[in-house]
């Protein structure tokens, strides 16, 4: 069975999406991507360091005819910096994909939603294909669909705090409504929370830390391929209801008496 | 006798003296960095990669050199 989901009519088989940050050097970033599976992986913009001597770049192990790649605003504060962070992506001749991301404060990196919806307006208006991430709030979730974004991301919980997803309910709310695909983005810390998402019947899962900083990166990244595909197998499959009482497994004809 | 001048730019938040005449490609040769894998934003404009040996440098400029890193 063929099974994909669908990014401004590109279709990815993988449904994990993978951060580039944390790692110890470009050749585990490059390994450990490999073993997730990803197909579309997130990277960050910022000054070149013109006095380093060391001149590899991040696009010499992660070749983007392989790869799609997402580049992110991490670390913007202002609907303003988020715009000309992706401007300045899409100069780099990757695409026009873009994962935005306003930031309130620097203690929960919880999103800036007024911000975030006013960047993704003037984004989406500027031809870009906005991927937004979102506290796990139906309603701004549904305003940035409205906009025009092409997908909704969600957080599990605070970027890098591992708790997983804190909130199913609202998650459920938010894949219950929206029509675009909904990729729980931010706060995964291990390979049952991933499963635990694709499970409810998100599109896809994007993180970041649960695999660059575990102690065995490559290992995890295998993990977290298998949990997202477990999960959504499972999903695909149509789990039993969860009942209070026992249903006997074996026939109860034919017991000796 | 002057051959050349020296103008002060910024480049990524740092002043720098830069010899007059010199172009964004120029300048990107002189800093080893290979014009391919960057994106240029001068006096908050973008220099379209295709422009850095026809855009020449000026007194007061502040550009940004930036790249790809990794980040999640």
């Amino acid at each position: 069975m063929e099974d994909f989901f669908e990014l401004a009519g590109t279709k990815y088989c993988s449904r994990l999406i993978v951060g580039t940050g944390k790692y110890k050097d470009f050749a585990e970033t490059k390994r450990a991507i490999e073993a997730s599976g990803a197909e579309i992986v997130t990277v960050a913009v910022r000054r070149v360091n013109i006095t380093d001597p060391n001149k590899e770049n991040l696009l010499d192990y992660l070749d983007p005819k392989k790869f799609t790649i997402l580049p992110n605003t991490a670390g913007c504060y202002t609907a303003d910096d988020a715009v000309r962070t992706c401007r300045l992506a899409r100069e780099a001749g990757v695409g026009k994909l873009v994962k935005l991301e306003v930031i309130g404060d620097d203690r929960t990196l919880f999103p800036d939603i007024p911000a975030t919806l006013e960047a993704a307006k003037t984004l989406v208006k500027e031809g870009f294909i906005v991927l937004p991430y979102v506290t796990d709030d139906p309603i701004t979730a549904k305003k940035l669909e409205e906009i025009g974004c092409a997908a909704v991301m969600p957080l599990a919980a605070p970027i890098g705090s591992g708790l997983g997803i804190r909130n199913p309910y609202n998650i459920r709310i938010i894949l219950e409504q929206a029509k675009v695909p909904v990729i729980v983005d931010a706060g995964v810390g291990t390979a049952s929370d991933a499963a635990v998402a694709m499970e409810m019947g998100c599109a896809g899962v994007l993180m970041n830390t649960a695999i660059a900083s575990a102690t065995d990166p490559i290992l995890m990244a295998e993990a977290m391929r298998q949990g997202v595909e477990a999960g959504r197998k499972a999903y695909l499959a149509g789990r039993i209801p969860k009942k209070l009482y026992a249903t006997a497994s074996s026939p109860l004809d034919g017991i000796l008496t | 006798m002057r051959f050349f001048s020296l103008m002060k730019i910024k480049i990524n938040g740092e002043e720098t003296d830069v010899t007059d005449g010199l172009s964004i490609f120029g300048l990107l040769e002189l800093l080893r960095i290979r014009p391919g894998r960057v994106v240029v934003e001068r006096n908050r404009d973008i220099v379209p990669r295709d422009s850095f040996t026809a855009t020449m440098l000026a007194e007061g400029d502040i550009l940004e050199i930036v790249h790809f890193v990794g980040g999640g």
